[in-house]
């Protein structure tokens, strides 16, 4: 213990002083910091990843007395008199847990001291993983749940011996907790999640090829996994979303993202206890919202599109905002006279009514054509037309809700509704193209040939005014928690999804990662700067890099053996099952942690290959000791064995100190000139040519 | 039993009867063939050649000219075009893969009548037979996954008699050949090829645990597989480009998106042009310079007399000096000399003083004389980067920063000569360490919508859009401004030839192939894979003119039905005998159990890799997609029905009870092949009210015409 709590404070000094030395935000804590002042400021917003990272950093912050007005703007603000301390801190105190777990989790794979020590000492003294937890990220929190749910994992796996035990609650639940923080913090939670679930199906599989055990017994296995590695995670993440929703009750940037009936949750925005009517009727102004994220609602305004884009007639756009050109009129088709006029009844539109929109402002109808649309050449385009009201049968639209029949009546925010051209068949929708300057940059909106339902050319009504209907409070629409639940992820999917690397810029790919590639900047540009690279050791990175290959090569060498049916002396028999079984999970965690990436579409970053970094380096350590171990063995005497593994295991631990000392700054910060300087401090260090540093 | 499959589901029409095109993708195949035949260069992202030169080789044994404009669907064939031979190998491929359903089962060790049951469900599978009538793929790809399989199921017969014996030999490469015919015609061969191999591992993992036999005879084993299973395959799909590239000899259409390296090496087009460039620039070269990312499209470094506008719309301002943009036509604007910034002259000395790696240069442009220059000016759309222009001296606090220093990216040496075409070089600004960079965006009308050019700072790397390659040159000759526009307006002639190594051209060609994209993310027969289990979507590939004859790719909905419910029945049984096996409760006997595993691993395993890798693929899917999948599901079914008969059926009673069921469900299977069969064919024009009686699925689209 006195081991491990020194590894802390030697961890956590040099952080505090480089905290105190960069009083400047770096990179994206400019997002997870705002997002921290969200939390104790209680406003809304949108973010890709799943709230509980932010939360705690918000908490951390609350906690050290942090007020959340900080602005966060750009890299390089100076914090000033903010107290941001605490939310450092707290990141920097979670990654500095990182060596501790990963030490117990060697130390229980492999039984072996000197294993767990190298373990420890690589990630000691590796900078990448030192300059990504000094600062306010989501990857120190990350890290820290992922290596806490292995450990826990390994630990109840050697409790196996004596199940249902309180050992064995304790770590079996523990496992639970940290996969549901895992998974709370960003998606990438999953692998671990499939990791700790593979390890259980061979377990149970295991215990239920063990004849000596009932079926009872069995059975008991299996629902005390099912209550603490599914049951228990999914209460607690549902549990985060919950809290997340409750502190965050006010309007805020990321309302738009959202659906109408789940912004009348938030205090300050406009559908907030509103009382609108309920049910459409002729003459009733509306607002119309497309229900994919992020398109805006149907917009018009007095200008025509330019020459040579289909007819000159009036732009129909979506935009995010709200303004007074999002205001349609619903008409009927055949009449023009006012249904306002107080002498007429009260006529509510019904799904498959042929109706007309007529623009508020503009006054011309909503209108299609047989002429390409600006953008998307395969649709028909979409125009203003008509004078005060009055134009052609191109304006005709029949208005239906999804999965309804004839005849019902048309619920504001509730239903779903698609507008079908009459003329020519096709159904209004917005492609989430944008417009080139002509169209001021809103997006697109054409008429779709296509008639299979995408929620692009799916619709709802948001604001509904009219004055002959009786208003009802809105609190009757408000969603229940599991559709905020299911809308918020939906949103965050199709967030991540959209996150894609542009076709002129460099991007970061997987194949970079290993080999400790290029690094990313933190913050600083200028030999005047303060600077900061984000950059594994090279050192300890290749070596693992090394281990991998050696390990691909003992493994199989040693399995083809058992497979033969060589006999094993009985010690490289259980050096070859560490090598196996411990060995294997690590590997097992390395390619969970880093394989998927290659499948996804979306931008990647240096920093997500982190994770798998940690399970990489916990298999040197492994390895080298096994190595080792049987090099001494097959060479020598036992003395001479002794000395050999432990000549070893120091060389190994002394040269990645050494690389420590020489890449510190990359970490801690450096002022002065660029690397290819004789002057510079990196002088000499620039080993690849992609580090620009 | 050929000949028989050959006649029930070719002959009864002529293959050649609808004289039409008939689908959207013939229309592409058809084109590729036309080219094949014309023998110019394409490219098509689609998939490996292979396939489109069986379908040219067709083409070619008709004596087809590739004189034909594929255009539309519903165009009717010319005289010219020998539609019979055209569709011949697809169908004769699709009548072949009958027999070896029959012997797949059969070599699985499952009964005679299993196996005939096999053969005559895909006998009756309306989708196969449209597919296979028609000039498509999907057949000769299923043809050779079925081969693949067959050939790998009698390698594991022979293993156990007569180990490298010459029929075992003949078997294992014929695997190894298949499995690389298989993925040369569709990537999504390679599936078949990873199922093989996968079963192939696994049986040779049992192979290195068998103690009977000695190291050095697993060893050769081993080897064997080896080299049939990963070298023959390799070599093979080398071997079809080799062959592809063989016969496209000649520039065509794509020629753009190939680098000027590449096109070099086509007859026609940019070789013509090339040809005889001087292999060496030199201080006072002339050149053209072209990006070598060519995304959005491919251009070529230009300027022209007009300035970057003084204000721009968003309020930020310019330098005000002359446009320098990335064109992407032939454009005299687009030469530029390369100077040496210690001398006046731009003519090439003799001997010429070549340019290397590291060398400071300025670029003059031809037209103007004004020089290549960056500065702190941000640019036009890219904010974050400078602007890029030709220096015009307003005399006012601006200097000239013109000098560039040229970084040869492919070099082997330190001192490497820039090269035409051959060298990708860098432009690093002296003064700023900025890259000449094309953004990719594309300039509003003050720039005539040309894409911007900028001089990228923070360069975090090596991207291609900084690179660029000479693609004209030739040595400045002319002293006077006019002479040297009139010698710039004048095409290069020269001589000094050039070629590719085929592995840099197959490798060029296979990396455009992969990363080429298609926009065309919407058809109005595009389905997802959940619509292809229920069968929820169909394609119409034709209609007839006039009447009301029309082909739809439209499955056997009993089949499809039966052999997703197979499917669903294999697993939970092998669920159930898992369990039931790990409590030592055996079930089956040994070699049964061992039968039935087999069979699941390659036809449910078959099915499950055909078939689940679409629900993570981006691209647009059609319904044909599921062919491949489906045949080996209709595989699995007679193996769950004949293993349901033996070992769940009690007594005698129930097995002919349920030999009575199946008889009875196979006629059904019939009777909606037969119902179905005007869309398959396309032989009978039906009235509206017979295709509206066909109509079993609200999401079917069958066309009805409104006005006979």
């Amino acid at each position: 213990m006195l081991l491990l709590s020194s590894w802390c404070s030697e961890r956590r000094d040099p952080e505090r002083g480089s905290d105190f030395a960069g009083s400047c935000c770096a990179w994206d804590e400019t997002h997870f910091g705002k997002m921290g002042s969200y939390y104790i400021n209680r406003t809304f917003f949108f973010d890709v990843h799943p709230p509980l990272g932010k939360m705690l950093i918000g908490l951390a912050g609350y906690l050290s007395g942090y007020d959340g007005t900080f602005s966060f703007q750009k890299p390089g603000d100076k914090y000033e008199h903010h107290n941001y301390m605490g939310m450092r801190g707290f990141c920097a105190s979670l990654g500095s847990l990182l060596v501790p777990f990963a030490y117990l989790t060697v130390l229980e794979l492999s039984k072996s001291l000197p294993a767990a020590l190298l373990t420890a000492a690589l990630l000691t003294f590796d900078t990448g993983c030192l300059t990504l937890s000094q600062y306010i990220l989501l990857d120190p929190i990350l890290m820290f749940f992922i290596m806490a749910a292995m450990l826990s994992m390994v630990k109840y796996n050697s409790c196996a011996d004596r199940p249902f035990s309180a050992p064995w609650w304790f770590w079996l639940s523990l496992t639970g907790i940290n996969l549901a923080g895992a998974l709370g913090v960003k998606f990438v939670g999953l692998f671990i999640i499939v990791q700790v679930g593979w390890n259980t199906i061979s377990d149970l599989w295991h215990l239920f090829g063990d004849l000596s055990l009932s079926l009872v017994t069995v059975g008991k296995h299996l629902t005390a996994r099912i209550l603490c590695l599914i049951v228990l995670p999914l209460a607690l993440y549902t549990a985060t979303y919950a809290v997340h929703f409750m502190v965050l009750n006010k309007s805020g940037p990321g309302d738009g993202f959202f659906s109408s009936a789940f912004q009348a949750r938030l205090s300050g925005n406009n559908l907030h206890n509103a009382s609108i009517p309920e049910h459409l009727a002729y003459g009733s102004v509306i607002t119309v919202k497309n229900l994919r994220m992020a398109i805006g609602y149907l917009h018009s305004h007095r200008h025509l599109y330019p020459e040579g884009v289909g007819a000159r007639q009036q732009q129909v756009t979506t935009y995010l905002h709200k303004d007074y050109n999002n205001l349609w009129i619903i008409k009927k088709h055949n009449t023009n006279s006012d249904p306002l006029d107080p002498s007429f009844p009260v006529e509510f539109v019904r799904h498959g009514d042929i109706i007309r929109l007529e623009h508020k402002e503009t006054s011309r109808n909503l209108h299609s054509h047989y002429h390409e649309a600006p953008l998307t050449r395969k649709h028909y385009q979409v125009t203003g037309y008509g004078i005060n009201g009055t134009g052609d049968s191109n304006d005709f639209w029949r208005i239906e809700v999804v999965n309804r029949k004839f005849g019902n009546r048309i619920k504001v925010l509730r239903s779903r509704i698609r507008f079908i051209h009459l003329v020519t068949g096709c159904v209004l929708g917005s492609s989430g193209k944008v417009l080139p300057k002509w169209g001021w940059e809103q997006l697109e909106v054409t008429c779709t040939p296509y008639l299979k339902e995408t929620l692009n050319s799916i619709w709802n009504v948001e604001d509904h005014i009219n004055p002959k209907l009786p208003n009802i409070s809105l609190d009757v629409l408000q969603p229940s928690f599991p559709e905020i639940l299911l809308e918020s992820h939906m949103v965050m999917i199709r967030g991540n999804n959209g996150l894609k690397p542009k076709d002129n810029e460099f991007t970061s790919k997987p194949w970079h990662w290993p080999i400790n590639y290029q690094g990313l900047r933190f913050s600083g540009i200028n030999d005047t700067d303060f600077r900061v690279y984000l950059l594994g050791n090279p050192v300890v990175w290749w070596l693992n890099l090394l281990s991998i290959a050696l390990y691909l090569l003992s493994g199989s060498i040693i399995a083809v053996a058992m497979q033969r049916g060589a006999r094993l002396p009985p010690e490289v028999e259980g050096l070859s099952q560490v090598l196996l079984r411990g060995g294997g999970q690590l590997l097992l965690g390395w390619m969970l942690h880093y394989f998927p990436f290659f499948l996804m579409g979306r931008i990647l970053y240096f920093h997500h290959y982190f994770p798998a970094m940690l399970f990489s380096s916990m298999l040197t350590g492994v390895l080298w000791d096994t190595l080792l171990r049987l090099c001494a063995w097959s060479l020598a005497s036992s003395s001479l064995a002794r000395g050999i593994h432990a000549v070893g295991i120091v060389s190994l631990l002394l040269g990645a100190a050494y690389s420590f000392y020489l890449f510190h700054p990359l970490a801690y910060g450096m002022v002065g000139p660029l690397a290819q300087d004789p002057r510079s401090p990196m002088a000499g260090l620039r080993w690849l040519e992609s580090w620009d540093f | 039993m050929f000949c028989w499959a050959w006649f029930l589901r070719v002959s009864p029409l002529h293959l050649q009867l609808p004289r039409w095109v008939t689908s959207f993708d013939e229309v592409y195949y058809g084109q590729y063939v036309s080219f094949y035949m014309k023998r110019l260069f394409f490219l098509d992202g689609s998939g490996p050649p292979l396939g489109h030169m069986l379908l040219a080789l067709g083409g070619y044994l008709g004596g087809f000219d590739g004189n034909f404009l594929w255009n539309r669907i519903g165009a009717e064939y010319s005289s010219n075009v020998p539609v019979w031979s055209l569709r011949l190998l697809p169908a004769l491929a699709g009548a072949l893969s009958v027999p070896m359903a029959y012997q797949i089962v059969w070599e699985l060790r499952f009964s005679h009548c299993a196996a005939m049951g096999a053969a005559l469900l895909v006998l009756i599978e309306n989708a196969l037979i449209t597919q296979a009538r028609l000039m498509l793929l999907e057949s000769v790809l299923i043809f050779f996954n079925l081969l693949a399989m067959l050939s790998y199921l009698k390698l594991c017969n022979s293993q156990k008699h007569r180990p490298f014996s010459l029929s075992w030999w003949f078997w294992l490469t014929l695997t190894g050949v298949a499995c690389s015919c298989a993925v040369g015609i569709k990537y999504m061969g390679v599936f078949t090829y990873l199922l093989v191999l996968g079963v192939a591992a696994v049986h040779a993992w049992h192979l290195i645990g068998d103690r009977t036999l000695s190291n050095v005879c697993v060893l050769c084993h081993l080897l064997a597989r080896a080299v049939a299973l990963l070298v023959i395959p390799v070599i093979m799909y080398l071997l079809f480009f080799y062959v592809h590239l063989v016969l496209l000899c000649r520039s065509g259409p794509h020629d753009q998106i190939m680098s000027s390296a590449f096109q070099a090496s086509l007859e026609g087009g940019l070789a013509r042009i090339t040809q005889g460039q001087p292999l060496e620039v030199a201080y006072g070269s002339q050149v053209t310079l072209r990006n070598v990312f060519g995304k959005p499209v491919p251009c070529w470094l230009h300027s022209h007399q007009n300035t970057y506008p003084m204000i721009y719309e968003n309020g930020r301002g310019s330098s005000h000096q002359q446009q320098v943009t990335c064109y992407p036509f032939k454009d005299v604007n687009n030469w530029w000399i390369v100077k040496d910034p210690g001398r006046h002259q731009l003519v090439v000395n003799s001997p010429p003083r070549p340019v290397r790696h590291g060398d400071i240069v300025q670029l003059v442009h031809g037209m103007t004389t004004r020089l290549l220059n960056t500065h702190d000016v941000a640019a036009p759309l890219s904010p974050h980067s400078q602007e890029v222009s030709c220096y015009i001296d307003y005399n006012i606090s601006m200097p000239a920063q013109n000098l560039w220093r040229l970084d040869i990216v492919n070099r082997e040496s330190s001192t490497e000569v820039w090269k035409t075409i051959l060298s990708e070089v860098r432009f690093v600004h002296v003064n700023t360490s900025a890259i000449l960079k094309l953004s990719g965006a594309h300039l509003p009308d003050w720039g005539f919508r040309q894409l911007e050019v900028v001089g990228e700072k923070l360069s975090p790397g090596y991207h291609e859009s900084m690179v660029w390659n000479v693609e004209e040159h030739r040595y400045g000759r002319s002293q006077e401004q006019k002479e040297r526009e009139l010698e710039l307006h004048s095409p290069t002639q020269m001589d000094l030839s050039r070629n590719l190594s085929f592995m840099a051209r197959f490798s060029e060609l296979q990396w455009r192939m992969l990363t080429v994209r298609s926009d065309d993310s919407e058809h109005k027969y595009s389905s997802t894979p959940l619509d292809w289990v229920t069968l929820d979507t169909n394609i119409a590939y034709w209609l007839h003119p006039t009447t009301s004859a029309q082909i739809h790719l439209l499955g056997n909905i009993v089949i499809w039905a039966s052999a997703s419910l197979a499917t669903v029945v294999y697993v939970l049984l092998l669920c159930w005998y898992l369990l039931r096996r790990r409590r030592s409760i055996c079930d089956l006997p040994e070699d049964s159990w061992l039968r039935w595993v087999l069979a699941g691993a390659l036809c449910a395993g078959g099915w499950a890799v055909n078939y689940l890798p679409f629900f993570l693929m981006e691209k647009t899917l059609f319904l044909y997609h599921y062919l491949p999948a489906l045949t080996f599901q209709i595989l699995l079914l007679p193996v769950v029905l004949q293993h349901i008969s033996d070992h769940l059926c009690r007594s005698q009673l129930q097995r002919s009870l349920f030999s009575a069921l199946v008889v009875a469900w196979y006629s059904c299977a019939c009777h909606v092949f037969n119902t179905l069969r005007p869309l398959t064919y396309g032989d009978k024009s039906l009235s509206p009210g017979e295709l509206r009686a066909l109509r079993w699925k609200e999401s079917w689209d069958i066309l009805i015409r409104k006005h006979q």
